[in-house]
């Protein structure tokens, strides 16, 4: 602790309070609230009811999450693989800055424009993804990619070469020495970047709206369509549901992360 | 399994700076060759060169009688021991000792028909038992202390049975006690391996003095000076030698005819070789070996400065403008300073080395009175 006297502790500690809450937590609140409201009271909401969480776990919702759960494991995995496969190969190359540059290229531009140019590029055959989940998957692995890769970078900039020295001089081929001691030592930063990978992936709207087909859409989309046509406590049910999800989704990384941590 | 190390012509540059300039030596087999010099010197370069963990510019590294110079590390079969011990942190002692085993595939030794698993085990249990962590085997590398860690890094290099054991300064990030401890452990621990060669990078010369059967000094990437302790300490060859192995008083002289004058006084020490009368010279003194009194090489002067260090006194005489260190057995009655006293020391005892442009001064490199 920087701060030693109780009494500043707790000022510190209210003024933190002060700025987190309004920015960070009302507004999750407010949604937790609407979820279970059935009107609005002035800017509140009021009312107490369970019925919109029943809507939130029908079927046809629980069909978006798998959707959503399904395309943000099978994005983070493929950015996870990407990015670490990219952070290796650029490490000591000379090309780094390129490698670098490129992995950025998905952060610096709008995702809508991410959407549109997978649609213009795989609406034709022979590389006809358009309509199919493989192009949902695919926009939010682009998406995510750049985070993967960047985590894993600052990470390998950080490993101590002597590690990877003490096992080739103890005669460890390149790939034992990738597999047995510096993934290992990386787990900690690969499950980090896996868990952003997830949550970043969870949430995408903007990019997902232009490319889903009928039978694959995610829980943001419906999310989307509920407030769309004035259902805002559904919506918000939905957006609870989804939260709570991606939070214990998150918390299940992290135990893995403490484990690798305090081994 | 014999096999040495020789160094044929090495130069390493980073970046088109010389840091190994042209390194020739030999460490025979089952020899421990101690790599002093200074900072910056190009000792960790040196044994990285071996190891492979960087590139010649130019000349040949051989193990045994293997050129290595183009193989990957994986391929080089070296133990390595390195001051910060680099254990890996996510395995446990024995598994770490194991790790080199299972990456070669260990053999059943001897043409033994055991199975891999329990050769494995039967070696970690050995290695561990060599380097008294036995008790450790279960513990994560970060709950052992700096000493025991070290232990272990040896172990896990030795549990390969390497020909060839490299090791870069692996004592100094010990304190002094436990230090001198590991050290005595390591002389040990070579007779008991003694076929295995080692290449002990230090700049404390009290480590190369104790382990080294030879000493290679190095100063600004190049080698100084090679030989056993006791020649490099009592022959020294250069100044740098002098000064960097032991302590030592380096005196301008001038060469006479059997002998060598220092301001005025003529001393009775055989000039080397080719000095003509009238060279300049530098007397080599060690401080020990200079006595209080009359005697046979007398120098005159007044004491500057008197530290009493329990077995011994150190006396530091001004004799001429110049600063003379001796090292004399406990004092009764301390000289106090200024007074006049004589110095004397045995013909024997000294040496006459060629002068340098740049004398070192006493003790020079020395951290150890
Ligand atoms: N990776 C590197 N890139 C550039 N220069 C380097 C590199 N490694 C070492 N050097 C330089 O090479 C020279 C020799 O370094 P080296 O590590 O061999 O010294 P050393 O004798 O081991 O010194 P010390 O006792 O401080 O460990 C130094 O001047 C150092 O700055
Ligand atoms: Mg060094």
């Amino acid at each position: 602790m920087l701060v030693h006297s109780r009494r500043a502790r707790r000022a510190v500690h209210a003024a933190f309070l002060a700025l987190f809450l309004p920015v960070f937590a009302l507004p999750f609140l407010v949604v937790l609230a609407a979820s279970l409201a059935t009107r609005w009271s002035g800017v509140l909401p009021a009312g107490a009811t369970l019925e919109h969480y029943r809507a939130a776990t029908d079927a046809d919702a629980l069909d978006a999450l798998t959707t959503s759960l399904l395309t943000a494991l099978a994005a983070s995995a493929a950015a996870l693989v990407t990015g670490t496969w990219a952070a290796l190969a650029a490490k000591g190359s000379r090309a780094r800055r390129v490698i670098d540059l490129l992995f950025m290229l998905p952060v610096a531009v709008p995702s809508v424009v991410i959407g549109l140019s997978l649609l213009v590029a795989f609406s034709k055959p022979p590389l006809l993804l358009n309509g199919t989940p493989t192009i949902v998957v695919l926009a939010h692995a682009v998406l995510v990619t750049s985070f993967a890769h960047q985590a894993v970078s600052a990470a390998l900039d950080r490993l101590d070469p002597a590690y990877e020295q003490a096992a080739a001089s103890l005669g460890a081929s390149p790939l034992r020495v990738l597999l047995r001691v510096r993934l290992p030592l990386l787990l900690p930063s690969l499950s980090a970047a896996a868990g952003l990978c997830f949550a970043l992936s969870m949430g995408e709207l903007s990019a997902t709206i232009m490319l889903y087909p009928p039978d694959w859409a995610p829980l943001p989309v419906k999310i989307f369509a509920a407030t769309d046509r004035g259902a805002l406590f559904s919506g918000a049910a939905l957006a609870v549901v989804l939260m709570a999800t991606t939070f214990l989704a998150l918390l299940a990384v992290s135990r893995i992360r403490t484990r690798a941590v305090h081994r | 399994m014999n096999t040495g190390i020789r160094f044929d012509g090495v130069s390493v540059a980073y970046g088109g700076n010389i840091v190994l300039d042209a390194l020739d030596l030999t460490v025979e087999p089952g020899e421990v060759m101690a790599l002093l010099g200074p900072s910056g010197s190009g000792k960790t370069t040196a044994l990285r060169a071996v190891a492979g963990f960087v590139q010649p510019v130019a000349g040949r590294v051989f193990i045994g009688d293997r050129d290595v110079t183009d193989l990957p590390p994986h391929r080089r079969g070296v133990g390595m021991v390195v001051q910060q011990y680099a254990l890996f942190p996510h395995m446990r002692v024995d598994a770490n000792v194991a790790f080199g085993l299972k990456a070669r595939g260990v053999h059943g030794a001897h043409g033994a028909r055991k199975a891999p698993r329990d050769e494995i085990a039967a070696r970690v249990t050995e290695a561990l038992e060599m380097t008294g962590m036995s008790a450790y085997a279960r513990r994560y590398p970060r709950e052992l202390s700096g000493g025991q860690q070290q232990r272990v890094a040896i172990a896990r290099a030795l549990a390969v049975r390497p020909g060839v054991l490299l090791l870069d300064e692996p004592l100094s990030a010990l304190d002094a006690q436990l230090r001198s401890g590991m050290l005595a452990e390591l002389a040990r621990l070579h007779r008991d391996l003694p076929d295995v060669s080692m290449l002990y990078v230090t700049h404390d010369q009290i480590e190369a003095l104790t382990l080294a059967d030879r000493i290679a000094l190095m100063d600004r990437a190049r080698l100084q000076d090679c030989g056993t302790p006791q020649d490099l300490y009592r022959r020294p060859r250069t100044e740098f030698t002098a000064s960097f192995v032991g302590n030592a008083n380096l005196l301008p002289v001038t060469v006479t005819g059997d002998g060598v004058r220092l301001a005025g006084a003529v001393l009775d020490v055989p000039a080397a070789g080719a000095a003509a009368p009238g060279d300049p010279a530098t007397l080599c003194v060690r401080p020990h070996a200079i006595g209080l009194g009359e005697g046979p090489n007398a120098l005159r002067g007044t004491v500057t400065e008197v530290q009493w260090r329990g077995a011994t006194h150190r006396l530091c005489v001004d004799v001429a403008g110049h600063r003379v260190t001796a090292d004399v057995r406990e004092l009764h009655e301390t000289s106090s300073l200024g007074t006049e006293v004589t110095l004397h020391f045995a013909a024997r005892d000294a040496v006459v080395l060629p002068a340098t442009a740049a004398p070192v001064g006493p003790g020079g490199g020395a951290a150890h009175g």
